[in-house]
């Protein structure tokens, strides 16, 4: 069984609604506290929403001087998997471990309704579950969601594929607001060169049930329990 | 020595301030037609213990560097005076 470290700071909110996702996969799903700085043997991590240290500074600044976050590093630096969601992600631009940084809404205005985004990019541990091209109606919940980055990281993003999530443009079959924050590229989400690590502003737990409607956010959760750890390569010295 | 350091934080310039035209607009509404180019950043001030003024604003260029400002989107200025 995978074991899914949900990482739980000062101010997380998503943490509950995380932690029910992972299990409800199948998942060995726990908390490792901030101030730990072990994860205790995870698989994947998961660092959920909320408000970390009040969003003092800047979102995410402070959490990413958490003792658990060296951990979180080495375990990104390793090739382990890492999903940031809302308040995740800006930690994950803050520790570097993601490129640009999330600003203030362009209305300056809280958004939280659901939007419309279009999957960019399947290849990644939490996405594998989706087809690319793939629209999905998701909850998103941020003062500080507009993603900015340097104009050659935006086309390195581009040119990369690394875009994981966009927010769709209104239209008939999309009539909701677009793009609530004003994101460079209309960006929601955005990965490493490799897909382990993804940053989206959007919260698929909030709809990983029947019950709580379209169950459009499951994929992420059905994506992360399907990763299986490469086996080890052994390093045997060529003669 | 002790020096007492002034850390200025503006968003970069070209950068979209919402914060800034929020105020702007505000201002505006209030009958302050004359101001324009309002832009909001954040202001920070901190003792350091130092053997140098230029030693004291060295240390505090890397406090900027690594957690006071966040390089992709925010520039700042340094004010070193004696505590």
């Amino acid at each position: 069984m995978l074991n899914v470290a949900v990482v739980r700071f000062p101010g997380s909110n998503c943490d509950f609604d995380t932690l029910r996702a992972a299990e409800r996969v199948g998942t060995n799903a726990y908390f490792v506290w901030h101030r730990d700085t072990s994860l205790e043997g995870a698989d994947i991590v998961v660092l959920p929403g909320g408000f970390s240290y009040g969003d003092y500074l800047r979102s995410g600044a402070i959490a990413r001087f958490s003792p658990v976050m060296q951990a979180v590093q080495r375990h990104a630096a390793d090739g382990g998997p890492v999903l940031g969601i809302c308040n995740g992600f800006q930690i994950l631009c803050e520790a570097h471990l993601l490129p640009g940084a999330l600003m203030r809404n362009a209305g300056l205005t809280f958004v939280s309704k659901p939007v419309d985004v279009v999957v960019e990019r399947s290849e990644t541990v939490f996405t594998s579950a989706y087809t690319t091209g793939t629209r999905l109606r998701l909850p998103v919940a941020h003062g500080d969601g507009r993603f900015v980055a340097a104009d050659d990281t935006l086309r390195m993003l581009e040119a990369e594929g690394r875009v994981v999530l966009r927010y769709v443009p209104a239209s008939e079959s999309s009539p909701l607001q677009p793009n609530p924050n004003g994101s460079a590229n209309h960006i929601a989400g955005i990965s490493n060169a490799s897909g382990t690590v993804v940053g989206i502003m959007p919260h698929p737990e909030r709809v990983a049930e029947n019950l709580l409607g379209a169950p459009d956010g499951l994929g992420f959760f059905t994506s992360l329990a399907a990763w299986r750890p490469r086996a080890p390569t052994l390093n045997v010295p060529t003669r | 020595m002790s020096y007492r350091v002034h850390v200025r934080v503006m968003p970069r310039d070209g950068l979209l301030d919402p914060q800034g035209q929020a105020v702007e607009h505000a201002l505006s509404a209030l009958g302050f037609d004359e101001a324009g180019g309002v832009r909001v950043g954040r202001a920070i001030e901190l003792e350091v213990a130092a053997p140098s003024r230029a030693e004291a604003e060295a240390r505090v260029r890397l406090m900027c560097d690594k957690l006071l400002a966040n390089p992709v989107t925010e520039d700042y200025l340094l004010q070193v005076e004696d505590a």
